[in-house]
C-alpha cells in the first residue's frame, strides 16, 4: 500500500531555534495518525511543515507520494490539497454556514457544488445550521463546520490542530469517537495534534509521541502504554511511578516490592540498576495479601479511587482500586503485583 | 469628628440623595444637548422666501460641492488608506517598521493649514512654479499647472490628513482577524491575491466603513479649507447666510440639513462598529508572520507607502518650516506670547471642565441602572459627529436671546444694562468646545471605569476602604493614565478648532488657530507659519499616542 504521508529526516529551526529535530514517519492511506505531546513540544510546528505554513531546513515532507517541501522545493500551501482544522475553528465571519462550507470548491460544477455541500450535511449533521452564521453557533457546531469545510474538496490530507481545545471537557471524548467514524466514512487520512492522551486513544490508528522536537515513539495506543521505548514516553503516557530495581537475569528483575517477572531486553544484563514502570493497574488491591501499604493520599474517580500508598521502605505506588473499597487516609491495605508487561529502562 | 468618620458621613448623606445626583445627571446633559435642540428646533419655523432665494441662487452650489467633496475625499482616503494598511501588515520591506507609524503623522495635521502651505508652495507665484519657470524660461500662462485653489485642491487636501483614519481601523482589522482565517483560505486552494478578495477585504469591510464615515463625518464639517479655497460648501453657506445675509434662523435651517447628511454617516458607523464586533474570529492571538519582499515589489511597496506621507506630512510640514525659519525674528513678540498663553489656557481650562463633567456623568451612570441616564450621556458623547460651524450657530443664537431678554428686562426694571453679558464671553466659547468634544472623555472615563470591577470596590470595602480612599487607592491609579490622555486629546483638539471659535470668540481673543487663519487669508504665509507648526506639534502627541497603544494591545506585534 502506498504512503499518503512520509516524513523523511525533518528538521525546523527558527532562529536558530531547534524546533523539530530529524523526525520520520509514514502514514498510511484512510490512517488516522495523533502527535501527542506537551505544549512546546513542536507538534503543532510538524502539522504546520506538512500545511506548508513552515519550510523545513532538513528533510523532506511527501503527501501522497510527491515531494511538497525538501531544502530545495516547495509546494505553495494552497497547491497541497490539504484540509486543515484549526484549534478554534477559524471560520469565515462573513459567510454563512454553507458558504464556509463550499468555500474550497472551485471549478466545480453548480450540481457538484450542491451535492458535496448535501453529502457533508447529512455526514456532520448541520442540516438546520446551513444558513446561520458562526457566531449564532455553540462550539460544538463550529467544529463541525469547520471539520466540513475542511473535508470538502476531498484533501489528500486532512490536518487537525487541537480540534477539541475549545470545547468543553465533557464533550470531547465523545466527539473524538464522532470525529472518527466520520472521518473513515469519508476514507480520510488525517493527523491530529494534541496534548491530551484520552482524545488521542480514542482517534487514533496510529500515535507519534512527541518531545523536545523529536519524535520519540511512533506506535498504537496499547504499544504506548504498556511497551513504551523510553523513560519520556513511559512518563507522559498514563500514569505510574518508576521504582529502581536490578536486573537478576533476562526474564526476572528484583525491585523493593518483590521480584518481577517479563522480558528483558537484550542490552540490560545482569546485575544492571534499572528502573522498572508500575502502572497504578499493575498494583491490585488484595486483602489477603501479606504485602501492605498505608493509604497517603486518594482521589475519587467514580468508579474507581486512584490510591497513593506508602510502601514499608518508604516507597511511593499507585493503585487503582474499585470505588466500594473506601479506606481513610493512613490504613495500610493489602496489595499484590500483577504485572503483564515489565517496562523497564536503563538507570 | 474625625476627617474619617466626616468624610463616611458626607458620602453616605450624597448615597441616600442618589436621585439626586441622576437628576443633576438629566439635567446636565440637557444643558449640552441645548444646540442641537435649537438646530432641530429651527426647523419649525418657516422661511420659505429666504429658501426659495438660496435655491435660486447658492444652495444647489452647497450641495453639489459638498457632494463632490464627500465623493472625491471618499474615493481619494479610501485608496491612500487601505492599500498601505494591506501592505504594511502582510509584508516586510525597507522602511515598512517606520511606515508604518508614520503614515499617521498627517492626523496631525488641520486641513486648514495642509491648505495655506500647499496653497502657498505650488501656486502661480509660489516656489515649485517659479522654479519651473526659471528652468524652463516659460512665462505665467506658457503651460498648464493644476490650480491649489480649486474644488480639486479642497479634495486632496482634506483627503491627505484625512485618510489615516482608514488606515489606522483597516490595519486593525487585517492584523487581528485575517491572518488565521488567511491560513485557513490558504488551506482551501486560495493564491495570496485570491486571499485578499475573498476573505480579508470583505472582513475588514465594518472596519473600512467606520474610517470611512469619519473621514466623510470631518468633511462634511471643514470649514478652514474650502473658505480659503473659496469653494462653496455648507459650512461657508452657514457663515455666509448668518454673517452676510444676517439671518440665523436660516443658518440654523441649512445647519440642521448639514446635520441630516451627519447623521446618516453616523449611523452608517455605528452600525458597522457592531457588525465588526460579530467579525471577530479567532479569541487567539496568533502572532503575525509576515512575508518579506524582495526587489522590485519591495521597491514598489515602499513607493506606494511613503506617497501618503510625503503628500500629507512630509511637503507641507517642509514648506512650513522653511518659512517658520524666515519669518522666525518677526514673530517672538509680546503678542505672540499673548496669544500662545490665551490659547495654552484655554485649552487647558476647557480639557479639565471636559474631565471633570465626565467623571461625574461617569460615575453616576456607573451606580444607576437608569436606561434615561445611559441614553442621555449617549446622547452628549454624539457631539463630536457635529460640525463646529453648527455647534457655534446652536449655542450663539439661544445665549444671544437669553443675553438681549436679559438687557431688555434690567433696562425696564432696574435702568441697567447687562449687554452681551454671556454670549461675548469665553463662556459661550468653552460651552461650545464641551458640546463638540466631551465625546472623548465620556468614552474614555466609560472605558476606564468599565475596567474597574464592582467587586474591586466590594474586596476595599472588606478591607475597611472608606469610598474617598477607595476612589483614591484604587480608582484613580488604575484610571490615571486614562484620564491623563483624556485631557490631552481634548486639549488637543480645542487647540487645532478653527469654526467655532473663528464664531464664538470674543472680541481681540485670538487663538492659534484663529490666528493662523487670519494671517493666511491676508496672504502672510510666513507669519502664519510659526503658529501652524505650533498647532502640527501639538497635533503630534496624540499621533504618538495613537500609535504606542496600538502597538502595546497586540501581545504578539514586533
Amino acid at each position: 500500500m502506498n504512503n499518503a504521508i512520509e516524513i523523511r529526516e525533518l528538521s525546523l529551526s527558527i532562529e536558530d531555534r531547534s524546533i523539530l529535530n530529524n523526525i520520520s514517519f509514514n502514514l498510511g492511506e484512510i490512517d488516522i495518525a495523533c502527535l501527542l505531546g506537551p505544549s512546546g513540544c513542536g507538534k503543532t510546528s510538524l502539522l504546520r511543515c506538512i500545511a506548508g505554513f513552515e519550510k523545513p531546513n532538513k528533510g523532506e515532507v511527501l503527501i501522497k507520494g510527491v515531494i511538497t517541501s525538501n531544502p530545495n522545493h516547495y509546494i505553495p500551501v494552497e497547491e497541497r490539497n490539504i484540509g486543515m482544522v484549526f484549534q478554534d475553528y477559524v471560520l469565515f465571519p462573513h459567510m454563512c454556514v454553507s458558504e464556509n462550507i463550499i468555500f474550497g470548491l472551485k471549478n466545480l460544477q453548480q450540481k457538484r457544488i450542491k451535492q458535496r455541500l448535501d453529502e457533508l450535511i447529512e455526514l456532520l449533521d448541520l442540516g438546520d445550521q446551513i444558513n446561520k452564521f458562526p457566531h449564532q453557533l455553540s462550539g460544538g457546531q463550529q467544529q463541525r463546520v469547520a471539520l466540513a469545510r475542511a473535508m470538502a474538496p476531498r484533501p489528500g490530507v486532512l490536518l487537525l490542530d487541537e480540534p477539541f481545545a475549545s470545547l468543553d471537557i465533557e464533550l470531547r471524548e465523545q466527539l473524538a469517537h464522532e470525529l472518527r467514524s466520520i472521518l473513515k466514512q469519508d476514507g480520510i487520512t488525517t493527523i491530529m495534534v494534541t496534548h491530551n492522551q484520552l482524545e488521542a486513544f480514542a482517534m487514533a490508528d496510529v500515535i507519534g509521541v512527541m518531545r523536545d522536537g523529536k519524535l520519540r515513539q511512533w506506535d498504537t495506543a496499547f504499544n504506548l502504554y504498556h511497551i513504551p521505548k523510553t523513560l519520556d514516553v513511559a512518563d507522559f503516557v498514563g500514569e505510574g511511578v518508576f521504582i529502581s530495581g536490578e536486573v537478576i537475569n533476562n526474564k526476572e528483575v528484583k525491585t523493593d516490592i518483590g521480584n518481577i517477572k517479563g522480558y528483558v531486553p537484550d542490552n540490560l544484563t545482569k546485575g544492571e540498576k534499572v528502573r522498572v514502570l508500575i502502572r497504578p493497574d499493575d498494583i491490585l488491591h488484595d486483602d489477603d495479601s501479606e504485602i501492605t501499604a498505608v493509604v497517603i493520599s486518594k482521589a475519587f474517580r467514580g468508579a474507581e479511587f486512584l490510591y497513593t500508598l506508602e510502601m514499608k521502605n518508604g516507597l511511593h505506588v499507585q493503585s487503582l482500586v474499585p470505588s466500594h473499597h473506601d479506606h481513610p487516609i493512613n490504613e495500610p491495605i493489602g496489595i499484590k503485583l500483577e504485572i503483564d508487561h515489565l517496562v523497564i529502562f536503563a538507570d | 469628628m474625625t476627617f474619617k468618620k466626616f468624610s463616611e458621613s458626607f458620602y453616605s448623606k450624597l448615597n441616600f440623595k442618589l436621585s439626586n445626583f441622576n437628576l443633576a445627571l438629566v439635567l446636565l446633559s440637557l444643558f449640552f444637548c441645548i444646540p442641537l435642540i435649537i438646530i432641530c428646533g429651527s426647523l419649525f419655523f418657516p422661511a420659505k422666501d429666504v429658501w426659495t432665494h438660496l435655491f435660486d441662487t447658492v444652495l444647489v452650489d452647497y450641495i453639489f460641492n459638498s457632494f463632490a467633496l464627500l465623493i472625491g475625499v471618499g474615493f481619494f482616503s479610501l485608496i491612500l488608506g487601505v492599500i498601505p494598511a494591506w501592505l504594511i501588515s502582510m509584508y516586510k520591506f525597507p522602511m515598512s517598521r517606520y511606515l508604518e507609524w508614520a503614515i499617521l503623522l498627517p492626523m496631525s495635521m488641520p486641513a486648514y493649514i495642509i491648505a495655506y502651505s500647499y496653497t502657498g508652495a505650488f501656486d502661480a507665484a509660489g516656489p515649485v512654479q517659479e522654479t519651473i519657470r526659471e528652468l524652463t524660461g516659460w512665462g505665467y500662462h506658457d503651460y498648464w499647472f493644476p490650480e491649489v485653489r480649486s474644488l480639486g485642491g479642497a479634495m486632496a487636501m482634506l483627503s491627505f490628513v484625512l485618510y489615516p483614519y482608514i488606515y489606522l481601523l483597516t490595519r486593525a482589522s487585517f492584523t487581528e482577524q485575517s491572518v488565521c482565517v488567511l491560513e485557513v483560505s490558504r488551506t482551501l486552494g486560495c493564491n495570496s491575491v485570491d486571499a485578499f478578495r475573498r476573505v480579508a477585504l470583505p472582513l475588514a469591510r465594518p472596519a473600512i466603513i467606520v474610517g470611512l464615515s469619519l473621514v466623510l463625518m470631518e468633511t462634511l464639517a471643514d470649514y478652514g479649507t474650502v473658505q480659503y479655497f473659496g469653494v462653496s460648501a455648507f459650512t461657508t453657506g452657514i457663515f455666509r447666510t448668518w454673517f452676510g445675509m444676517d439671518n440665523s434662523l436660516v443658518a440654523a435651517q441649512l445647519s440642521a440639513v448639514l446635520l441630516l447628511f451627519v447623521a446618516v454617516f453616523l449611523y452608517l458607523e455605528r452600525r458597522s462598529r457592531t457588525q465588526l464586533a460579530f467579525h471577530h474570529t479567532s479569541s487567539r492571538y496568533s502572532p503575525l508572520l509576515k512575508q518579506k519582499l524582495i526587489g522590485t515589489h519591495a521597491f514598489f511597496a515602499f513607493v506606494v507607502c511613503f506617497i501618503p506621507l510625503l503628500l500629507g506630512f512630509i511637503i507641507p510640514a517642509s514648506f512650513l518650516f522653511d518659512w517658520a525659519i524666515s519669518a522666525y525674528s518677526g514673530v517672538f513678540n509680546k503678542d505672540f506670547y499673548i496669544l500662545l498663553l490665551n490659547t495654552l489656557m484655554l485649552a487647558f481650562v476647557t480639557a479639565l471642565l471636559a474631565l471633570v463633567v465626565a467623571l461625574f456623568l461617569g460615575y453616576t451612570n456607573r451606580n444607576s441602572y437608569s436606561f434615561i441616564n445611559k441614553f442621555l450621556v449617549r446622547f452628549v458623547s454624539m457631539g463630536y459627529a457635529i460640525p463646529g460651524t453648527v455647534i457655534a450657530v446652536g449655542v450663539l443664537i439661544p445665549f444671544a436671546w437669553f443675553d438681549s431678554r436679559l438687557d431688555d428686562f434690567l433696562k425696564l426694571h432696574f435702568n441697567i444694562s447687562s449687554g452681551l453679558l454671556i454670549s461675548g464671553t469665553l463662556f459661550i466659547l468653552v460651552f461650545a468646545y464641551l458640546v463638540r468634544f466631551l465625546t472623548i472623555p465620556i468614552n474614555i472615563v466609560e472605558a476606564a471605569l468599565g475596567k474597574i470591577k464592582p467587586e474591586m470596590d466590594e474586596i476595599a470595602k472588606t478591607n475597611g476602604l472608606s469610598h474617598i480612599n477607595i476612589v483614591k487607592r484604587i480608582h484613580m491609579p488604575i484610571m490615571r493614565g486614562s484620564l491623563l490622555t483624556a485631557l490631552l486629546l481634548v486639549f488637543v483638539d480645542v487647540l487645532k478648532e478653527l469654526p467655532a471659535t473663528l464664531i464664538l470668540r470674543p472680541f481681540n481673543f485670538n487663538t492659534l488657530a484663529v490666528r493662523t487663519f487670519e494671517l493666511a487669508n491676508e496672504e502672510r504665509l510666513a507669519d502664519a507659519a510659526i503658529p501652524a507648526l505650533a498647532i502640527v506639534l501639538a497635533g503630534i502627541i496624540p499621533v504618538i499616542m495613537i500609535s504606542n497603544s496600538i502597538s502595546r494591545s497586540r501581545p504578539g506585534y514586533e
